[in-house]
């Protein structure tokens, strides 16, 4: 009986230290039909949230915008955090062109770099994806009043920014056909997560 | 309904007053009710408050979150054991805390499933349940610019609770995702309106959604009423405030994706998606402020790792010329903290004392330096690099600057 029992006890305790290693399975977790619970979302609700752009341009709503359209737009919305000419301020910098050719970080750059200090992390040299800006300027800016922006005065934002950082041209309109179709500078140099574990530091 | 509300309030006025009256037969004192501010001479001579509604500190007891205007961080030096008090936990938004109403509170899931469904708070809560211990870490918590610096300072934006909610499994599940589905969208209802894009195989046996945290509902700042929760993750993937999700064949590229929480790599790269935090440690006591005496001291600390359990965290007396494992307090959970604690005598002489967690993946807490060898110079995000404390012969403690001076 005693023998029993600290069978029944060791194998209770290897069930334990099992159950600690995985991740939590919720009753019914095998069952593959559903429950009924939720309520069925209109494509009408769907639309009323959903704001995303992907970089494809799916999401992307009518409407235009030039550098120029932008520039009084951001001079009355956006200087006052980020600088009269995307400089920076109490928020991130935003122009910034340089360097051309490569990162703002590795080989390249250290060469270029010599004894200059360095250059920030922008639009021009880092965002990978120019439907990126569209997305989130019409999301969350201006932080005094998020959201409140009209497609039109977003796409000549987008337009303004992408005009300063050298990556389109003064008079070319951006609209849901032209954004996606802006190839970014930094677009080829973003990598997959290498990281599995394991001796090396990567 | 407001009958009943009547009489359950009838009946708690009743019930304290009848104890009021038994007190009062006693001495009744307002400390009776609301506690005492200051000892008295002699406890044992003096009743202490009656019981009431809602617990507090001691008001000699007072840990708090170190706040600048985007996030605060957790007092990890005054803390004991693995959970971190809701109230301290440490927090990092990007507009602000928002106030959320459970009752009009909507979760939308749509995109590339078959039944695009809403959920209520109570709809969610209806689902079977998991609870999970498990740490949340900011993916940009590292800071080590001088040596006056307390574990607070240095790596605060991490702390751990016990997590209650749904499986995302059980949801996806219910609106019937689609095999094509690769990623998702998990999108906040701040003033950021937070978006990640989601690795689906990835995440999907791991991932909650959570409406509770330590045994109650979330607070405020943890993304009440609903978060997305994905142990071992970045923080800035489980988003808060969740009101909706989509499912995708692609990732979105959202900002937070792209420009920020992305790691710039020595060979002009940048690694995307790098959503695991790697293993960790650091030894809270001793540690700066304070000032240690020659003797007998216990090492303390804590370790994680997003990969699994740790394996071991290896201790240095000597600046790390040698190691020795310290013991760790058990149960040792994955993708949490684990505390560990090492029996130490300081001979009075200066030294410094080291920490180097190990997880179940071989995985050894770095040296900076051999994160920047790998990384270059400009890494920003993900630094977990191998902390330590000099001790100067007065017994005082600082961080070790020249360890991360690189």
């Amino acid at each position: 009986m005693t023998r029993l029992l600290i069978v029944v006890g060791a194998i209770f305790t290897i069930g334990l230290a099992a159950a600690a290693q995985s991740p939590p399975k919720p009753l019914d977790a095998a069952r593959d039909k559903r429950y009924g619970i939720g309520t069925p979302a209109t494509p009408e609700q769907i639309a009323a949230l959903d704001i995303d752009v992907r970089p494809d341009g799916a999401g992307l709503p009518a409407g235009s915008g030039t550098a120029g359209d932008g520039a009084p737009v951001y001079a009355q919305k956006c200087a006052a955090c980020h600088g009269a000419n995307g400089e920076g301020g109490t928020a991130d910098v935003l122009v910034g062109a340089e360097p051309k050719n490569f990162a703002p970080f590795g080989p390249e750059y250290e060469r270029w770099k010599g004894a200059r200090p360095d250059v920030p992390f922008t639009i021009g040299n880092y965002w990978p994806y120019a439907t990126t800006l569209f997305d989130y300027v019409r999301r969350a800016m201006p932080a005094t009043a998020p959201g409140s922006l009209t497609a039109d005065e977003t796409y000549a934002l987008v337009a303004w920014l992408l005009a300063k950082n050298e990556i389109i041209g003064e008079n070319d309109s951006m609209n849901r056909e032209t954004l996606p179709r802006v190839r970014m500078p930094a677009r080829s140099r973003f990598v997959p997560d290498n990281r599995r574990g394991g001796a090396e530091v990567k | 309904m407001a009958t009943r509300n009547r009489q359950t309030d009838g009946i708690t006025r009743r019930t304290a007053l009848t104890t009021l009256s038994a007190a009062a037969a006693l001495t009744l004192t307002p400390d009776l009710v609301s506690g005492q501010e200051t000892p008295p001479a002699d406890t044992t001579k003096r009743w202490g408050r009656l019981p009431n509604t809602l617990g507090a500190r001691a008001p000699t007891e007072n840990p708090r979150r170190l706040p600048i205007p985007t996030s605060s961080r957790t007092p990890l030096q005054d803390l004991h054991g693995t959970i971190t008090p809701s109230d301290l936990h440490y927090e990092r938004h990007h507009g602000g805390v928002a106030v959320v109403d459970p009752a009009t509170y909507r979760l939308t899931v749509h995109g590339m499933v078959d039944r695009p469904l809403i959920f209520t708070l109570q709809d969610l809560k209806r689902f079977p349940a998991v609870t999970r211990t498990c740490f949340l870490e900011c993916a940009g918590n590292y800071n080590g610019q001088r040596e006056e610096l307390t574990p607070q300072e240095i790596c605060g934006l991490t702390s751990q609770s016990e997590w209650t909610g749904v499986m995302l499994s059980t949801v996806f599940n219910e609106v019937g995702a689609q095999p094509r589905a690769r990623w998702f969208l998990a999108e906040g209802q701040d003033a950021a309106v937070m978006t990640r894009s989601i690795p689906l195989k990835d995440a999907i046996g791991e991932a909650m959604l959570a409406y509770a945290q330590n045994g109650e509902a979330l607070r405020p700042e943890q993304g009440y009423p609903l978060r997305l929760l994905l142990p071992g993750w970045e923080g800035n993937a489980s988003v808060k405030w969740l009101r909706r999700i989509e499912l995708a064949d692609q990732p979105f590229m959202t900002r937070e994706e792209t420009s920020k929480y992305t790691d710039p790599l020595a060979d002009g790269t940048a690694r995307e998606f790098s959503l695991v935090i790697d293993a960790r440690s650091v030894i809270t006591s001793p540690s700066y402020p304070q000032t240690i005496q020659k003797g007998f001291l216990e090492l303390r600390g804590i370790a994680w790792s997003g990969r699994g359990v740790i394996r071991r965290v290896d201790i240095s007396t000597d600046g790390g010329r040698t190691w020795k494992p310290a013991t760790l307090q058990q149960p040792v959970l994955p993708k949490a903290v684990t505390c560990f604690r090492y029996a130490w005598e300081w001979d009075g002489r200066p030294t410094e004392i080291v920490s180097r967690a190990v997880d179940e993946t071989g995985y050894v807490q770095p040296e900076m330096s051999a994160i920047q060898r790998a990384r270059g110079r400009r890494t920003r995000y993900h630094l977990n690099p191998v902390t330590g404390w000099t001790i100067d012969a007065a017994g005082r403690v600082r961080f070790a600057l020249q360890r991360v001076r690189v």
